[in-house]
């Protein structure tokens, strides 16, 4: 390890965090089949070198905000994992008191500002954090995810054209990942590419990147990052990725053809990583230590996860207005 | 004191928070210009565009930036020009702004005042005269103030602002050219407090919000010819409810109307009326009565407008109706 360059060290710390993001995902699915997941669950196996790529090239203080496939985003901001599972889990100790689940997962404490379920409505709450930063003068840039789905809503253009008409330090991150839901994105878009396409309706530039190459992800997001900490406006970034699952855990993704999944996992973000560490020089035993030692991680949070104690039901008045009561007439 | 419209009592309540707090900042459609209504004239001369943001057409942006500024620490106070227009926003307010607190287990906050001009009688016609402050009560997160004259619309606005939680303020397009003194200094009325505005007697009580209180005070005066008594309460808001306020006079009187500007079917009033029934039952002389706006889109011909909507006549008549009631 001693030996390694500093761009080795990093390449691993990436590899450690898109592991762990995937042994979460596969941890959080095999709960979900054992009916341990109350609602639904939405994983991004195959979708991990966005989530990572994007969040290494961010300040601590930086803002994210993402959708309710949104479990990848809040772990690489640091959002512990245990406090995740719990929330899934319906468990006390869940990182929203039992009151988001899987598909609003916060973590304001690690610049993580929610996880949304209404396809697109994140956009403008993006653009108003960038607006505070522009008011604020502060330097807090906002990274903003929503998947190929999302471009077809009227608050997509509501959000692009207001962030770049007012230029606020907004990146936002297009996972485009072939499908909204059940339905083959190129069936509902007259553009090949759903959020490149559209960006010179807003005097943007059509950025795409393979969203499955994390270093790719972080050499064209870091740019536009930068860009937007020196006042210099919004960014579109469409990353090009695939979910190797169904839309939810629930879905089996059938409408899929075995080639077309297999040809993906050719191109498995994680796998791809792992053999540019290889060619970097890294150990084999050194990343099947990593590997160990993320299962053995999530192994001991899942079993703390299903120890915590279920909610007190009282607990359900909580949170409401911010005296903390749950009244709204006397 | 000073005589202030109940437009310029807008503009009144948003400077004096901005003056206060530089962390309030105005957004909207031309509010820089002093909006449609006028309700923001001279802002943006006496604070500055940074504190006075014109937006484009785009009702979601407007509450979503707002709502994003609020969880970045800001006091942001938005302006939606005619509240018909919040169905086309209404996932922002409904699914985000007024669930976002919750849903995190109390991480986020939003400290947002959405404002805008409601209500009919002007000939607007239907997608530009709509009393909609009954959507906002049905939505678990929001509070909503809905000022019957310039001295509240002042108080209640500034309270809102310093509210931190989501408050929608309803501003009468009707009562925009009202005036009344208004107290000199720092002006607050805190959400959650009825007024008893016409305290005479013991015969009946008229439940008002907005532009039906001057309707119910109308009333009132017509009946006190007839020899009724009646006490008229201005809500002032219905999320915190003054129920309390509501149940002590009925209590007293016995007899109840309520009189609401929006449709009759789940309209605000039906709420009130729920509550009568179920904590005040005992205590009724009469079965309670809603005067309500009718079940049609707001026409625009005055004749029309008029034959649909909460008049002082239909008030007096139900009134009158419920003292004749015999058990």
């Amino acid at each position: 390890m001693s030996t390694l360059d500093q761009q080795t060290t990093l390449g691993l710390r990436l590899h450690e965090q898109m592991c762990f993001i995937r042994e979460f995902a596969d941890k959080v699915d095999a709960l979900y089949r054992q009916g341990k997941v109350r609602g639904p669950a939405h994983l991004g196996q195959g979708q991990e070198a966005v989530a990572v790529g994007v969040a290494s090239v961010l300040a601590d203080d930086d803002y994210s905000i993402a959708t309710y496939r949104g479990h990848a985003h809040a772990l690489a901001r640091g959002a512990p994992a245990g406090a995740v599972l719990k929330e899934l889990l319906g468990r006390q100790g869940g990182i929203c008191a039992g009151k988001g689940g899987s598909m609003h997962i916060t973590s304001v404490e690690h610049g993580f500002f929610g996880s949304y379920a209404i396809v697109g409505a994140h956009l403008p709450i993006a653009c108003g954090l960038g607006w505070a930063s522009l008011i604020q003068g502060s330097e807090r840039v906002v990274a903003c995810f929503f998947g190929d789905g999302a471009v077809n809503i009227g608050a997509f253009h509501e959000a692009l054209n207001l962030a770049a008409v007012w230029k606020l330090p907004v990146v936002f991150v297009c996972e485009n990942n072939g499908y909204m839901e059940y339905t083959p994105i190129a069936q509902v878009i007259p553009v090949p590419r759903p959020a490149a396409d559209r960006a010179s309706a807003y005097g943007l530039e059509p950025i795409v990147v393979d969203g499955n190459d994390v270093d790719a992800v972080r050499e064209v997001v870091g740019a536009a990052v930068n860009r937007a900490r020196d006042g210099k406006g919004p960014a579109l970034v469409e990353a090009v990725t695939y979910r190797l699952g169904g839309h939810s855990a629930a879905d089996p993704g059938a409408y899929r053809s075995t080639e077309e999944v297999d040809s993906w996992k050719e191109r498995d973000p994680l796998t791809q990583h792992r053999a540019v560490l290889s060619k970097a020089g890294v150990p084999d035993d050194e990343l099947a230590e990593v590997d160990a030692r993320v299962r053995t991680q999530l192994q001991e949070v899942a079993a703390d996860a299903l120890a915590a104690p279920l909610h007190e039901p009282a607990s359900a008045w909580t949170d409401m207005w911010s005296d903390g009561s749950a009244e709204w007439r006397n | 004191m000073a005589k202030l419209t109940y437009r310029a009592a807008v503009a009144a309540a948003l400077a004096q928070e901005m003056e206060r707090d530089e962390r309030v900042v105005l957004i909207g459609e031309d509010i820089g210009s002093g909006g449609v209504f006028k309700t923001t004239k001279g802002l943006r001369d006496t604070f500055g565009a940074d504190r006075v943001w014109d937006t484009p057409i785009s009702e979601e942006a407007i509450i979503g930036a707002a709502m994003g500024a609020a969880m970045a620490g800001l006091r942001p106070v938005a302006e939606i020009m005619f509240s018909d227009f919040y169905a086309t926003c209404w996932d922002m307010v409904a699914n985000e702004v007024a669930k976002a607190r919750y849903m995190t287990g109390g991480q986020l906050s939003v400290p947002l005042v959405v404002r805008g001009a409601n209500g009919g009688g002007l000939g607007f016609g239907s997608q530009h005269s709509q009393s909609v402050e009954n959507w906002a009560m049905a939505v678990p997160g929001l509070k909503v103030a809905s000022p019957s004259c310039a001295s509240d619309m002042a108080g209640l606005l500034a309270a809102a602002v310093r509210d931190d939680d989501p408050v929608l303020v309803f501003e009468h397009k009707a009562l925009m050219g009202t005036s009344q003194d208004c107290p000199d200094g720092e002006h607050l009325v805190p959400l959650g407090h009825a007024a008893v505005v016409v305290r005479e007697g013991t015969d009946v009580t008229l439940v008002a919000l907005s532009v039906t209180v001057g309707r119910c005070r109308d009333a009132a005066e017509q009946l006190a010819d007839r020899g009724i008594s009646a006490e008229v309460i201005d809500l002032r808001t219905l999320v915190p409810l003054d129920a309390q306020c509501v149940l002590a006079s009925v209590r007293r009187t016995g007899r109840v109307v309520i009189a609401e500007e929006n449709p009759g079917q789940l309209g605000w009033g039906a709420g009130i009326a729920a509550i009568l029934a179920e904590e005040a039952f005992g205590d009724l002389a009469a079965p309670v009565l809603r005067v309500s706006g009718g079940r049609v889109p707001l026409p625009v011909a005055k004749e029309l407008e008029d034959e649909v909507s909460t008049s002082a006549a239909r008030i007096v008549t139900a009134a009158t109706s419920v003292l004749d009631h015999q058990h």
